[in-house]
């Protein structure tokens, strides 16, 4: 056969192919999931391909938004004191079956209980399978919080714990907190095989796992027996395509429907080029300098406030994102309850700033700007945003040198609270709540760890920490914007940009959100004909 | 030349332990710890660290460490990644054969145009087409492969549509894959079109991938041609009436391959390093983004198992070559 031949019978193959799957949805994925038990693992591309399609959990979030809704639990209740939440169960669930099992019941009160125990209790014989980390559930501080669960009965389940948490409802729709099948684990461990549980998955979810080649393709069909609206499409593909001008080729020659992740530089062109659609949100998250506020002379507010006057941040949301970002003038991002939009942002205003440093009697300061080492959406390039800040505050007569460490070096020199210098830092939401954003960058309890302006406001902690166990988001609402004003008035941080999410695919696509909590979410998603 | 061979075995022990060392202390010398680096912007209690380096192993004193590993590794057991949690040697061979079916092709594409190209030059010294074909040579050999990758993709899968853009096979096919080499496990599976698509699927990262191997090739035949064909015994040839294709063809190249031989099988450390790129771009799950992944994140059994293994290939590949040696040149397989 002549190469032209070859190469047409081929092209031929491959249309057909895809017409005749007309009911499958590719996506092209930036990367290989770590596994496929998503308590164990804490990077976005592993939710994705685990917790989302595969796996419930009690309390799930709306697609597209950060409010929380029944998921496993139809219901739940919080006691008046705030200690115990008791979530009612959902009747008639069943779990996926494989080569290996079939469910002989529905879910109920012991998977609940499971999900969790393996998690916490060093005596479950899962916590130690598969080099059991559990990140999430250390960092969303589940082992301080939850005193006991309880079973009740079969269908109601209730959580006791050590203090009033108001985002707890919002914990547990987190992919940490997704339910797994105990029957199947017990299956698995009396087989010898525990590791299957994060290797051949077995969820509730919309999807059931068929396939995984290694850093290649993950496979999985509808679950034509699941609880809540069934999948539109038959059967979904992840193609795991790494490089981002790779996968924008695959979504224009068709062999993807949706893609993550575009260059920034290519966004542009994207909107403009025919048979693609881009879509776009701001992304959960905030990009930020931390002053160390510990030492002088910035444990001065108004020297800070001064410094902050003089970051163009405009420049560096046109160099440093290319556009695909929006200045921050908040803790917290826009699309969060609560965000304060009376806020009113320092002006960049290079005049004033000097000004406003001459009258605190700081002249000649020096300054380290530490520039973080790797690429994260708040802040896709450090080096070049430090680079771009050294001119600013030169402008105000502030001569900065710029430091940088490994990664891991990084995060934990960054947290000594003598640490000389400002860091470039960020954060992306876990769960929708503001606390999650307030209370681990910027409570008293955070100082020397997280909070890395080492900033201890009394006001600000005692308005954050009672938001925390007030029941209502009303409520809960007024002392956020309250602490939003304080954090302001006292600017620990420089807030630089929060990025602008995109995702591109092709125009059949149809019924795709983008969610603001990062994950591609493709249970509701059909193709038209 | 069984002496030949065990002598050349017997190499293998030091270089072995050697290799050991080196990739058990190449990752450690990194700065940075997989813990931190899995905790990211978390952060972690320090008790939480310390149960994980005790679960990891690495609390213990680094000579421990490595004296746990070599005996594993004599063992046949290269630990379980940090990140998936699965055996080393496990991923290894799940990734392997796509490295090899892609370097395979790679350099049979350098040999199958670079050998003939090589010797066409040396004939034609100094005339149009030899300069044509070094100076080609000289720019495949200094092309970025990520830049001549993209270049072939948006020429060739984007405005001419005659490859698809990435991977190994359309995915609308679906098979078992015992092999791990897609032509392979293609034709078993018996699925129509399903050989042609893994082979279009080869086309473009074979290219890439072979880019540099055959400029080296190319110029490599043609000075070991350039030097032959100056010998007496091809002007005896010559004055013998023989024909041009049989000189060159039969007496000039197979002594010309000698130091081809070498360069090709220096070549599979180039295919391994430009594989990284090469399998990046194509979304081609082989072993060269999975070590690089594993760099990133610290994840310790992998590098330095994976390290270790990549080396063994290469002393398996090389010792071949050096047994090719013998094949070609009888006077050294008698020496």
């Amino acid at each position: 056969m002549s190469l032209k031949k070859i190469l047409t019978t081929g092209m031929l193959m491959s249309t057909l192919g895809m017409a005749a799957q007309a009911q499958t949805l590719v996506y092209c994925s930036e990367g290989s999931p770590e596994g496929f038990d998503p308590a164990l693992y804490t990077a976005g591309t592993t939710f994705d391909a685990s917790s989302h399609p595969i796996y419930n959990r009690l309390s799930e979030f709306k697609v597209g938004t950060t409010e929380t809704v029944p998921g496993l639990a139809e219901s739940w209740e919080v006691s008046e004191d705030g200690m115990k939440v008791t979530f009612k169960l959902r009747q008639g669930v069943s779990f996926h079956s494989n080569g290996q099992f079939t469910p002989t019941r529905d879910f109920n009160a012991d998977d609940v209980i499971f999900s969790f125990d393996r998690q916490g209790n060093a005596e479950n014989p899962y916590n130690q399978v598969s080099g059991g980390t559990w990140e999430y559930y250390g960092g969303m501080s589940m082992p301080d919080l939850i005193d006991s669960i309880e079973k009740v009965d079969d269908y109601t389940v209730v959580f006791n714990l050590t203090r009033p948490e108001a985002p707890i409802i919002a914990n547990m729709a987190m992919d940490f907190a997704s339910i797994v099948s105990k029957e199947y684990a017990d299956a698995m461990l009396e087989a010898g095989t525990p590791e299957m549980l994060n290797q051949a998955p077995i969820g509730t979810g919309p999807f059931t796992f068929q396939a995984y080649q290694k850093d290649a393709v993950i496979r999985y069909l509808r679950n034509d027996n699941y609880w809540g609206d069934k999948a539109k499409v038959e059967s979904l593909i992840f193609a795991i395509t790494p490089d981002a001008s790779v996968r924008y080729q695959k979504v224009q020659a068709g062999e993807c429907h949706v893609m993550a992740y575009p260059n920034p530089a290519d966004v542009a062109s994207m909107k403009d080029a025919e048979g693609v659609v881009v879509m776009e949100q701001e992304g959960l998250n905030v990009g930020y300098l931390a002053y160390n506020t510990q030492v002088a002379p910035y444990d001065n507010a108004n020297v800070r406030k001064a410094l902050n006057m003089a970051i163009d941040k405009q420049a560096i949301i046109d160099v440093v994102f290319q556009g695909s970002g929006e200045i921050a003038k908040n803790p917290i991002p826009p699309t969060m309850w609560s965000y304060d939009e009376s806020t009113v942002d320092d002006a960049y205003d290079p005049e004033a700033a000097k000004a406003a440093l001459e009258a605190e009697g700081v002249t000649d300061l020096n300054l380290k700007i530490w520039a973080m080492p790797v690429q994260r959406p708040y802040n896709p390039n450090a080096r070049r945003m430090a680079e771009l800040m050294q001119e600013d505050f030169a402008k105000v007569g502030v001569t900065v040198e710029i430091v940088s460490y490994e990664w891991g070096e990084y995060l934990e020199r960054s947290k000594a609270e003598d640490r000389d210098g400002a860091v470039l830092l960020g954060w992306t939401g876990d769960n929708g709540d503001p606390d999650n954003f307030l209370a681990v960058l910027l409570g008293c309890d955070g100082v020397g760890a997280s909070n890395r302006a080492q900033w201890c406001n009394e006001e600000f902690d005692a308005l954050i920490q009672k938001a925390k166990v007030l029941p209502t988001q009303a409520e809960r609402e007024a002392l956020y914007e309250e602490a939003q004003a304080i954090f302001k008035d006292q600017a620990p941080w420089a807030t630089i940009a929060h990025s602008v999410v995109y995702m591109t695919m092709r125009p059949e696509v149809e019924g795709y959100v983008v969610h603001p909590l990062g994950g591609h979410i493709f249970n509701q998603v059909g193709l038209s004909e | 030349m069984l002496n030949y061979v065990l002598s050349r075995l017997l190499t293998f022990v030091p270089t072995f332990i050697g290799v050991t060392l080196i990739s058990f202390s190449f990752i450690r010398a990194l700065p940075g710890d997989p813990i931190m680096v899995m905790a990211g912007e978390r952060g972690i209690s320090d008790e939480r660290y310390a149960e994980l380096a005790a679960q990891f192993g690495y609390d213990r004193p680094v000579y421990v460490q490595f004296w746990e590993y070599l005996t594993g590794v004599l063992q046949g057991d290269l630990g379980n990644s940090f990140v998936t949690k699965r055996p080393v040697w496990d991923e290894f061979f799940a990734l392997f054969p796509a490295t090899l079916e892609l370097s395979i092709c790679a350099m049979l594409f350098a040999l199958a145009l670079g050998l003939p190209a090589g010797v066409i030059a040396a004939v034609n010294r100094g005339k149009f087409f030899d300069r044509a074909l070094m100076s080609t040579a000289l720019v495949g050999y200094s092309m970025p492969i990520f830049w001549w990758a993209l270049l072939l993709i948006i020429v060739f899968s984007g405005n001419l549509q005659w490859t698809p853009v990435s991977g190994r096979i359309d995915l609308l096919y679906y098979f078992p894959d015992p092999t791990g080499f897609m032509l392979i496990d293609s034709i078993a599976s018996g699925q129509k079109g399903a050989f042609i698509s893994a082979v279009r699927h080869l086309i473009l990262p074979t290219i890439v991938l072979g880019t540099i191997p055959l400029a080296v090739i190319a110029r490599q035949t043609r000075s070991a041609m350039l030097e032959v064909l100056g010998e007496d015994y091809i002007r005896t040839a010559r004055a013998k009436g023989m024909s041009p294709g049989r000189i060159n063809g039969i007496h000039a190249l197979r002594n010309a391959l000698i130091p081809v031989i070498t360069v090709i099988g220096l070549s599979v450390g180039t295919l391994l390093a430009g594989a990284i790129l090469t399998e990046t771009i194509f979304s081609w799950p082989g072993i060269g983004k999975w070590m690089v992944d594993s760099i990133f994140r610290r994840d310790y059994p992998v590098v330095q198992g994976g390290l270790l293994l990549i080396a063994v290939m290469v002393m398996i590949v090389n010792l071949t070559v050096d047994m090719l040696y013998g094949v070609i040149n009888p006077k050294i397989r008698k020496r």
